[in-house]
């Protein structure tokens, strides 16, 4: 369904305003998007003001220093911080990224605003519910899925069916893609979003698979992947790098070949 | 884990302009729907001009005053202006869904592209009709 403003449990609301550091000279101001499951009130955002001459250059070292040093309570996903595990993806001066590898002068605004991906149900602050993304992406069938009898020693594959998988295979799977999808915000109940349609591309064209059809055939649905309108919302914030929009054309266009 | 509010968590925000930056390849793909849209909206009108035509000289005459006062001129030349803009949106559909260009750099020219390609063939249509 389009949707155009949130719902009534969703609204935002003006939050707290943290003391600012004294005695600093470089001070940034950051609004941040908070709620808790625990005291029944609306999501809120909160502003908080860091003395940028004590801070680490990234947006993570801004989140871990306000949870270190201000507020406790903050409460987000981080683990590696170099941008290969994913957890860190939120919706940062208005586009999908990850906070440990998006530096804090790569925003242009004085403000810092930051809220959890978009759309989605929300855990506590910037922690979305990314449940239904992770089934999503298991529907797909994210293994190798072979009939022929097991070789001696490894399934093999030339140098040029390998080089086809690079571009598919760096995704973190941290839901920047799929939560900048307008289409995903209003179908993502049905439609499978960026993520998940790259990697059933990837295991298609997978040199080693032997499952194709029936990859392409789970795929035949009104929804599942034709809810894709090439918006390219997911290629323009991919903190990777990568083009969904591309691997998602790439199985339509196979659609059409088999079926001619 | 004791997961209590599953059923009253809030959606994070996500609407375009406020909370997610606009941009060239969003902006040209929700206008080639909003002009679709337009352009049946316009279809509708000129089989209302039609059908008054058929129906009696009277009805004729209040649409036909519509559709040619100064307002009916502005939003035929909008009416123009959304059937370009839409048959560029669909000429882009088309060669992205033959596998080509659907990268992003080349996606966001071809958005400036509709805009100005729609405006020049308006101004065209324009001169010419």
């Amino acid at each position: 369904m389009v949707q155009f403003s949130l719902p009534k449990n969703s609204k935002i609301t003006t939050g707290k305003t943290w003391p600012k550091p004294e005695g600093a000279k470089n001070v940034r101001e950051f609004k941040i998007y908070r709620w808790s499951p625990d005291d029944g009130q609306n999501p809120r955002v909160d502003t908080y003001y860091l003395d940028m001459d004590k801070c680490g250059p990234m947006v993570l070292d801004a989140l871990i220093k306000i949870k270190n040093e201000v507020d406790p309570t903050l409460t987000f996903r981080r683990s590696c911080r170099e941008g290969i595990c994913g957890s860190c993806a939120m919706n940062i001066d208005g586009h999908n990224t990850l906070a440990c590898i998006f530096g804090l002068d790569e925003i242009s605004k004085s403000t810092v605003t930051i809220y959890p991906l978009p759309h989605m149900p929300v855990v506590k602050d910037l922690i979305p519910d990314l449940t239904h993304f992770y089934a999503q992406h298991a529907s797909i069938m994210p293994w190798l899925e072979t009939k022929t009898n097991r070789p001696a020693k490894e399934w093999r594959q030339s140098i040029e069916d390998r080089k086809k998988l690079d571009g598919l295979y760096e995704c973190v799977m941290c839901a920047s893609c799929s939560t900048a999808c307008p289409s995903y915000w209003w179908n993502g109940d049905r439609y499978l979003g960026p993520a998940a349609l790259l990697h059933a591309y990837r295991w298609i064209i997978d040199s080693r698979d032997e499952a194709t059809g029936e990859r392409l055939d789970n795929l035949e649905d009104p929804f599942k992947l034709y809810r894709c309108h090439t918006i390219m919302n997911c290629t323009k914030t991919c903190p990777k790098g990568l083009n969904p929009a591309k691997a998602i054309a790439e199985i339509k266009k196979m659609m059409v070949e088999r079926a001619v | 884990m004791a997961d209590v509010n599953r059923g009253n968590r809030p959606l994070s925000p996500f609407m375009i302009g406020t909370y997610y930056r606009p941009q060239m390849t969003s902006i040209s793909s929700i206008m080639v729907r909003i002009t679709g849209i337009a352009t049946l909206g316009t279809a509708f009108l000129v089989v209302c001009w039609l059908l008054a035509a058929a129906t009696s000289p009277d009805a004729f005459a209040v649409v036909d005053g519509l559709l040619r006062s100064f307002v009916g001129d502005i939003l035929m030349l909008c009416a123009t202006w959304a059937i370009w803009y839409h048959m560029l949106g669909r000429l882009r559909h088309v060669i992205w869904d033959l596998g080509y260009l659907v990268e992003l750099d080349v996606s966001q020219k071809m958005g400036w592209g509709m805009f100005i390609g729609a405006t020049v063939l308006t101004i065209i249509t324009v001169l010419v009709v």
